[in-house]
């Protein structure tokens, strides 16, 4: 990170006109922050991972408020980063400003969506992974209810509640599904008391599986299952090792592959297109290591697995809440 | 009566604050072994050595101005308006609203209609509390921080549910009519001549900015209800015996001071993001509080406050970009000039007025001490 300094010179002089070969990759954190325990540490991860493995240095930073989105993208395209990586669906519309305007630059949007020539955009089927843990979920679930916690109300958050409401009601049509959002504002993604609230309602309306979709709220969501003895789902990362033997599974969302991926290719990156990592390439997924393979049974395994199949197979169609702004099994 | 003379109380207590805040972050910076000079030479550069940085100094400054003086201007009434930031939130949907409503067809059209939106949005979200605290006597100070979440609330549920284009992941909505686009800096200076960098984003708001300090220090101490809101607020029996009524007096410095929030949408919404994004005002309405605060509820002062505030958020993001500085940190540095210039005031002060009041004192025993009371020696200091 100290040749960020180096950069200082570099960056006063407007262009910089580096070669192609020896650009370095940068990396934009959205607003909740390199260290989120979730979505953009993820990233942060398989950038790491990167650097690690071929030596390689990048660039980065995190955001904190709306205008430096533009002011970040165009500061990283004139020192010459190669190509700049953005997590967040709000780097969308800052990317298709900027984009037009540095051609020779290859831009990602990792959960945005932009048409352009020189940008590829990185989406995930969070339903259908979210639809895995709802299997899970009412499978392990001794009553009738289950629950759902998300971070911020958005778009994005809905598309993974729709999805695990989907996945529940395929084995429980009779399951009651809860879902509340922690919030209305950017801090509901960092709020594990309120997030913990929740879980103590939801465990009051009779949920006893809850699945946190809420970045660093769900420390607070799945700190209070394990002290209320349910199970809790986690999210993005792998999280069944916070708490052993209480956490049913995580969905996973393996942002730093597709980060890891994108650096990787370097110069190779097949611009203008989109690309939805789903079930099939292991881009979403549920987690199953030695903290929770006593509790996921044979009898869920199988039933998990044949609904993953089904998806992958298209079989099973998963209902996205973004295609059409709404749930057929879970209404917000 | 005045210990010290205007021009300390305005300049040099609130430099003397600064400088003090600045050397406490130098050694913080110091401390996570960095060096305060490079990060303090990257902060200047970045945001004040050349036109790219001031385009986005005079941004943030412009959204401060606003904020500042709309609790500026509650606070000659002694109200303490904390809800700049749902006013000015507030503002930004009714901002949003006429730029979708028209394809405006030039901005000096979609201008005005934007600023009559704004304000009526945000002079209306102020008016609520306003009106509990006129006739219910329910504190201005909760309610307006309550209604903060409500606006945050009110605006999330209507990106999400309705203003959002369908099928966008952003809850955002769509792009301003290029109509509506305001002219920056740049594409204002450089036709005649004057070379500015067109990447920052700073607008023609500022100039509206600086014409609502004018006007705010035209209402404040130029008009009848000006006079009315300082009497108000420096006491209210006081007014009610000279025929003012209290309950207008809230009802309208909270409105004007909600217009002002919700003002600053032309800037942020319109000028810069041209769509009106979830947590458009990313906390300005609370910065406004520690802008109004150190401004003293000057306009002048607020100008040069939010021009401080414009420069720490610009030269914070140039130092996030080229050092290895956490943006933490950028945020203590803010702390501690709020804290030095706000909470702290009285320990600069004091001393100040101390030496002050010695000098006078100083002065006054000279005076008398000088030759032995006499026709000439009396009317002197009075010639003088």
């Amino acid at each position: 990170m100290t040749m960020m300094r180096t950069l200082l010179g570099a960056a006063t002089a407007t262009a910089l006109t580096a070669g192609a070969g020896l650009a370095e990759p940068a990396l934009i954190f959205d607003l909740g922050g390199k260290f989120d325990k979730s979505f953009n540490e993820s990233a942060y991860m398989g950038a790491e991972r990167w650097a690690e493995e071929t030596g390689g240095e990048y660039l980065e930073i995190e955001m904190q408020s709306e205008a430096q989105r533009e002011q970040a993208l165009r500061r990283f395209a004139e020192a010459g980063a190669n190509p700049i990586i953005t997590t967040g669906f709000a780097f969308s519309d800052p990317i298709a400003q900027v984009a037009p305007d540095y051609p020779d630059t290859d831009f990602v949007t990792i959960d945005g969506y932009v048409d352009a020539p020189n940008v590829l955009t990185i989406g995930f089927a969070e339903h259908q992974g979210s639809y895995l843990v709802g299997v899970l979920a009412a499978m392990a679930s001794e009553g009738d209810t289950v629950g759902f916690i998300g971070g911020m109300d958005v778009p994005l958050i809905r598309k993974f509640a729709c999805g695990y409401a989907q996945g529940v009601k395929a084995v429980n049509p009779d399951a009651t599904v809860i879902s509340n959002m922690t919030g209305t504002t950017p801090a509901a993604w960092n709020d594990p008391v309120t997030g913990s609230e929740l879980t103590r309602a939801q465990i009051g309306q009779g949920a006893d599986v809850i699945y946190a979709a809420a970045g660093g709220t769900g420390v607070g969501i799945l700190q209070t299952a394990a002290d209320e003895d349910i199970l809790s789902i986690g999210v993005d990362s792998n999280q069944n090792y916070l708490h052993p033997g209480q956490v049913l599974t995580s969905m996973t969302k393996r942002v730093d592959n597709a980060v890891y991926d994108v650096m990787m290719s370097g110069d190779d990156l097949e611009t203008g297109t989109v690309q939805i990592l789903g079930l099939a390439d292991d881009g979403v997924g549920y987690a199953v290591d030695e903290y929770n393979e006593e509790m996921i049974t044979e009898e869920m395994a199988a039933r998990v697995e044949e609904a993953k199949a089904n998806i992958i197979s298209g079989d099973v169609e998963v209902h996205d809440y973004t295609s059409d702004d709404s749930c057929p099994d879970l209404s917000f | 009566m005045d210990v010290m003379p205007r021009w300390a109380d305005v300049i040099l207590v609130p430099v003397i604050s600064i400088i003090l805040a600045f050397a406490i972050s130098g050694l913080v910076i110091l401390g996570i072994g960095e060096n305060p000079w490079d990060a303090l030479t990257t902060m200047v550069s970045g945001a004040l050595g050349s036109t790219y940085g001031w385009g986005y100094t005079l941004y943030y400054a412009t959204n401060f101005i606003f904020t500042g003086l709309c609790v500026a201007v509650a606070f000659h009434a002694r109200l303490f308006n904390i809800g700049g930031e749902g006013q000015a939130a507030l503002g930004g949907l009714g901002v949003a609203l006429v730029c979708l409503a028209v394809p405006w067809p030039h901005w000096a059209l979609a201008l005005p209609a934007a600023i009559l939106g704004g304000a009526l949005f945000g002079a209306f979200w102020a008016a609520i509390p306003a009106w509990a605290q006129a006739w219910r006597g329910s504190h201005i100070v909760i309610t307006t921080i309550m209604f903060n979440f409500i606006a945050a609330a009110l605006l999330n549920y209507l990106l999400v549910n309705t203003l959002k284009p369908q099928g966008s992941m952003d809850p955002a909505t769509a792009r301003f009519p290029e109509g509506a686009h305001l002219p920056t800096l740049a594409e204002m200076l450089n036709p005649i001549g004057i070379p500015f960098s067109g990447a920052g984003p700073a607008n023609v708001s500022f100039v509206i900015a600086l014409l609502a300090c004018l006007l705010v220090w035209v209402l404040i101490w130029r008009t009848r209800l000006g006079y009315e809101i300082r009497a108000y607020g420096h006491s209210e029996p006081a007014a009610v015996y000279a025929g003012i009524s209290p309950r207008k007096i809230i009802m309208l410095t909270m409105m004007i001071s909600g217009a002002l929030a919700g003002l600053m949408a032309i800037n942020n919404v319109m000028g810069e993001a041209e769509r009106l994004v979830l947590n458009s005002v990313e906390g300005a309405g609370f910065i406004g509080i520690a802008v109004a605060l150190m401004g003293r509820s000057h306009p002048l002062g607020v100008l040069l406050a939010a021009i401080l505030f414009g420069f720490l958020y610009q030269g914070g993001a140039e130092l996030a970009l080229f050092t290895s500085i956490p943006r933490e940190l950028i945020v203590v540095i803010q702390a501690l000039v709020i804290l030095f210039t706000g909470a702290l005031d009285n320990m600069v002060r004091m001393p100040i007025e101390a030496l002050f009041l010695r000098a006078r004192d100083r002065r006054a025993a000279k005076a008398s001490a000088e030759p032995p009371a006499g026709p000439e020696a009396k009317t002197e200091p009075a010639a003088r």
